[in-house]
């Protein structure tokens, strides 16, 4: 398989006052396309941060990021905001969708930034909704959802632009066991059936274990 | 779905403090226009006076007189086409809340130099006719349920005594802008009783109001009226009839300006109020605009979001106080006296105003939270807990 993610001696810290705080300590990563990759770590490890720099939402401090034959670390935030639209897939703990809309309006959300016609989103947006088994409930709004329907709310929304990557930072989190063991079973699926690269931070070793490969942080290093 | 149906859900998320921000603009937007119309009314009687008019009073104040005799001499000035006189009477009609300007004129010239009061030709003949008669405006007519042929009493104050005049005319205003809440009667016949009851205030006029051919020659005809009067008894101050009119608003300018003043306080609250809104609900959003970015929404989407919702919220504010400023002024216009206000109505321009003010709030509400949420990284808003 083709190697698909490069992260190149990445390291990264924030400031807080005038105190330097590192969090990640030259990390070097390869990703090929279709793995399905699981990052493990105590809190404050420097798993979330590796996975937004993966993601484009954060910028490293040092190194480079190199995305299917592109250095996403140089560029700036509108060809980020850009990039990200076209190929990447966000899943987050607490599924962080948008109240105001039903279902079907937070997957089709992604889809206004495309060219795409009312006719073309709709269908997009029924095949990714019926992919998470929430073809009935596509008119419903967050607060009228489970919490692992949310989820697969956000999962439909994640994937709903054909992403070349998905990345899901604790995405059984926030979930009973069964929403829980749901939620893994379509990554998997997605992993397996529709050929998507997925990343996903966890601290659940049952979690880790859909995955085909497993990195540990510890204070910032890859142990 | 469309952006505008998000910048809609988003408006009405928080139902009632929506409602209560859009009841607070409306509040304002009315307060800010009735404020503004009655600036505007202030200044109608302006646009009343004519530009081809001199008033010449006397040189040390309004309040005192000038002799009949001056008359002549004013008419036989240089580029002066006809002079009329008027004397302030005032007195008490029924009661004293009554208030509507009382004047003695002289009949045979008052209607020359102001054509704006619309008089029939049978209806002048008459009132030159009889020396106890008068002239009123159609706005008191209407107001006393006043016709021809009735008879006014004034209570005399400035000149005592029982005053009876017979309604022998009712004039039509030209203008929107002409005061039709006027009452006018002969000159002669409240001065042949001051011969009689007072002598030393017999043939004494108020002011002269004088016509000229050539509105550019204002200055050098007033300048000459003046001369001829000058180191008399009476001097004179001539001025066009705008200048004269002014220095009366201008007696009341602090007043005015302290309701401009006010009226653009209130628009100052209103973005107060819509700013307060939009923050809070850019601070409970941070999350969600964090969201949008990872998304791929950019700056310029997030701006449209922030920007629409803030002009939806004004343009509601504005559209529901615009809807009920209209009611409000004609009800107003119709409880105070004429009297005191001849023109009291919403002017476009005070609309134009309000309406720009609103969507000015509008942009300038959502500045900060625009800025907040472009400077937010996504990190951080993910952090945030709202």
């Amino acid at each position: 398989m083709s190697e698909l993610i490069k992260v190149q001696n990445v390291s990264k810290s924030y400031w807080r006052d005038s105190f330097e705080v590192p969090v990640l300590n030259n990390i070097s990563i390869d990703v090929n396309t279709g793995d399905f990759l699981a990052l493990m770590g105590p809190s404050g490890s420097g798993k979330t941060t590796l996975l937004n720099l993966i993601a484009g939402i954060d910028r490293p401090s040092k190194g480079n990021i190199i995305i299917n034959n592109n250095d996403i670390s140089k560029y700036n935030e509108s060809e980020l905001a850009k990039w990200r639209s076209h190929n990447i897939g966000f899943i987050f703990q607490f599924y962080n969708l948008i109240p105001v809309l039903t279902a079907y309006e937070n997957v089709e959300l992604p889809l206004l930034l495309t060219k795409l016609s009312k006719a073309e989103r709709k269908k997009h947006v029924e095949f990714a909704l019926k992919l998470v088994n929430l073809g009935d409930r596509m008119y419903h709004y967050p607060k009228q959802l489970s919490g692992g329907q949310e989820q697969r709310v956000a999962i439909a929304r994640a994937i709903v632009t054909d992403p070349l990557i998905i990345v899901a930072d604790e995405p059984t989190g926030d979930l009973d066991k069964h929403s829980a063991q749901e939620v893994l079973k379509l990554l998997e699926q997605l992993n397996q059936e529709h050929k998507k690269t997925i990343i996903m931070v966890t601290h659940d070793s049952n979690a880790a274990s859909q995955a085909h490969f497993t990195r540990h942080l510890d204070k910032g290093d890859l142990v | 779905m469309k952006v505008l149906k998000i910048i809609f859900k988003n408006a009405f998320r928080h139902k009632l403090r929506t409602l209560l921000t859009i009841v607070g603009i409306a509040i304002a937007v009315i307060a800010f226009n009735m404020l503004q119309t009655v600036v505007t009314a202030w200044y109608y009687g302006l646009e009343a006076s004519s530009n081809n008019r001199l008033i010449t009073r006397q040189a040390v104040s309004f309040i005192f007189p000038l002799p009949y005799a001056y008359k002549d001499k004013i008419a036989n000035v240089e580029g002066v086409e006809n002079v009329t006189f008027s004397t302030w009477f005032q007195g008490v009609y029924i009661d004293k809340d009554q208030f509507f300007t009382r004047v003695a004129i002289e009949p045979e010239t008052f209607f020359d130099v102001y054509p704006e009061f619309l008089l029939s030709k049978e209806e002048h003949e008459t009132f030159l006719k009889e020396r106890n008669s008068c002239v009123i405006g159609r706005d008191i007519a209407k107001q006393y349920n006043l016709k021809i042929g009735d008879i006014m009493t004034i209570d005399g104050d400035i000149y005592p005594g029982r005053w009876d005049f017979i309604v022998r005319g009712i004039y039509q205003p030209k203008f929107e802008s002409t005061d039709a809440m006027q009452m006018f009667f002969h000159w002669q016949y409240v001065n042949e009783r001051m011969i009689v009851e007072a002598p030393p205030r017999a043939n004494e006029v108020g002011w002269y109001s004088v016509k000229i051919k050539d509105p550019d020659k204002a200055a050098v005809i007033s300048n000459k009226i003046d001369k001829l009067f000058a180191n008399s008894n009476a001097e004179t101050k001539t001025e066009t009839e705008r200048a004269f009119v002014q220095n009366f608003i201008s007696a009341s300018s602090a007043i005015i300006t302290s309701m401009n003043v006010m009226s653009f306080i209130i628009v100052g609250i209103i973005m107060l109020v819509l700013g307060n809104t939009m923050i809070m609900s850019a601070r409970e959003r941070t999350r969600e605009y964090a969201v949008l970015k990872t998304l791929g929404f950019s700056g310029k989407h997030l701006i449209g979001l922030i920007l629409g919702e803030s002009f939806v919220i004004s343009a509601f504010g504005a559209g529901l106080g615009l809807f009920l400023t209209i009611p409000i002024v004609e009800g107003f216009a119709q409880a105070i006296p004429k009297s005191y206000f001849p023109v009291f109505k919403l002017e476009d321009i005070t609309l134009i105003l309000s309406i720009s003010s609103a969507f000015i709030v509008g942009l300038l509400a959502s500045i900060f939270p625009i800025q907040r949420a472009l400077t937010t990284k996504i990190v951080d808003g993910f952090r945030h807990i709202g």
